[in-house]
């Protein structure tokens, strides 16, 4: 399999991008590492950029779709296995009166394949989480993790949406 | 039936657990995507069970010092899960994985182009994600093979091994016209998609002169392309005569493989013939 190694670093980005969400309203530091891309197809700098920018929002609509137990919240920024497997727990969450909050605290993201029809792209981000759970608004407990995501995105019409989004363990 | 079958083998294999020790609980470190797993609890009492993650949220009421079982299915989603163990008093909190199955149950399989003209390298590209049976993605590097077969026989074979779940693969369209099967495989499991090829343009297009009652009549040889597949009907030819400083130009699209036309008849007038890109040969017409 051929290895490009291409797109320059977006270090910037996280200058760019703050994101904010869940339990205090902290932004979370973002660093976008050189990509090593397997594949033929050349990632253009503003895709990559989009791409990227779009997956830090879709954690905001997690966390807004998981600490209101609102599925509906996802549909911006989720779509195919992914939308459906946080609507389920989503479900499950209201169904157990339990709500969650996830603050990113922070982001290490590579972007790793860009297929070549152009049609997907695939992240690894490395994350660190505050995590709150909640049972009937009583706090039960805050925890902090670390895990690394891979993140399948795909093309939508103004976006790109979360097709996959799965921790791959630290 | 692919989870059915995943639930079976759930059932016969036990768990790989390693345990992170804490005061209120052991949890295994990592559990396979649907197989059963447990949670040795220690203390008395009841308390809560939650396992908490993106991809799914359970909760339990426990008997303190009970060995809590989760039996398969239970947990089919992979990611990173918070196991919280919460009575009156006290919360204690460990983390876990859920990981996929190493067998391949779903090939998500994008070829491009679904048309294309014969004889281009690299033309066809394939682009493949390997799941588990509950459409976890599997990191596990897995050999996957793309094979593009032609009605003619012709087989074209590359095996690739993912990285984080993905593979992918460029072919080159076959010289014949026809609809080619590209299948990616991934374990027992592929995924098949249809390539029509089509022929590319003409090539050594060539057109001849005669006379017909005071009319020039122009005929072309059948269209083919340099691989010898006959240029689909309808596809347009397109006749210059050039006479005297005057140019006329008549469109004509390709009937029965070939291309005819009647023209002004001009001594000494000079006819070409092209279509698309491609240009034909010449005519200088003398009676």
């Amino acid at each position: 399999m051929e290895e490009v190694t291409m797109l320059k670093p977006l270090l910037y980005l996280g200058a760019l991008l703050a994101v904010s969400s869940g339990i205090g309203s902290a932004q979370a530091k973002v660093r976008v590492e050189p990509s090593h891309l397997q594949g033929p197809r050349v990632l253009p700098e503003q895709t990559g950029t989009a791409a990227i920018r779009d997956y830090l929002q879709s954690w905001q609509s997690a966390n807004a779709a998981l600490e209101q137990n609102r599925p509906d919240l996802l549909d911006p920024s989720f779509v195919g296995t992914a939308r459906d497997k946080l609507t389920a727990t989503i479900k499950q969450q209201a169904a157990l009166g339990v709500r969650t909050r996830y603050q990113d605290l922070s982001h290490d993201i590579q972007i790793v394949f860009y297929s070549p029809e152009g049609l997907s792209i695939e992240l690894i981000d490395k994350v660190a989480l505050e995590i709150q759970v909640l049972d009937h608004d009583r706090v039960k407990t805050t925890q902090h993790i670390v895990a690394r995501y891979v993140i399948v995105l795909t093309p939508a019409e103004v976006r790109w949406r979360v097709r996959v989004l799965q921790s791959a363990g630290d | 039936m692919k989870i059915r079958l995943s639930f079976l083998l759930c059932a016969m294999a036990a768990t790989t657990v390693q345990f992170a020790f804490s005061q209120g609980m052991s949890v295994p470190k990592t559990v396979e995507a649907g197989k059963a797993f447990s949670i040795q609890s220690t203390g008395s009492g009841k308390a809560s069970l939650y396992v908490i993650g993106l991809g799914q949220a359970l909760k339990r009421d426990v008997q303190l010092g009970e060995v809590i079982t989760f039996p398969l299915g239970s947990l089919c989603n992979a990611g990173r899960y918070l196991a919280v163990l919460a009575d009156d008093a006290s919360t204690q909190s460990e983390q876990f994985d859920v990981i996929a199955e190493n067998r391949p149950a779903e090939v998500s399989f994008l070829a491009k182009p679904s048309r294309l003209p014969v004889g281009l390298h690299d033309g066809i590209t394939g682009a493949v994600y390997v799941f588990d049976a509950y459409y976890n993605l599997i990191f596990t590097p897995t050999p996957v093979s793309f094979e593009l077969s032609s009605p003619a026989g012709t087989v074209q074979r590359r095996t690739v091994e993912t990285r984080f779940g993905a593979a992918w693969t460029t072919m080159d369209s076959t010289p014949q016209q026809g609809i080619d099967k590209f299948v990616a495989r991934a374990g027992s499991i592929s995924s098949t998609r249809v390539v029509g090829q089509v022929p590319g343009d003409p090539c050594g297009l060539k057109m001849s002169a005669g006379q017909l009652d005071q009319q020039l009549q122009l005929q072309t040889e059948p269209v083919k392309d340099c691989n010898g597949n006959a240029v689909p009907d309808g596809t347009i030819v397109t006749f210059t005569e050039s006479f005297d400083g005057v140019q006329s130009t008549v469109d004509v699209p390709l009937k029965h493989g070939v291309a005819q036309v009647q023209m002004a008849m001009h001594d000494g007038a000079t006819i070409s013939v092209a279509s698309g890109v491609v240009l034909g040969n010449q005519i200088r017409w003398k009676k």
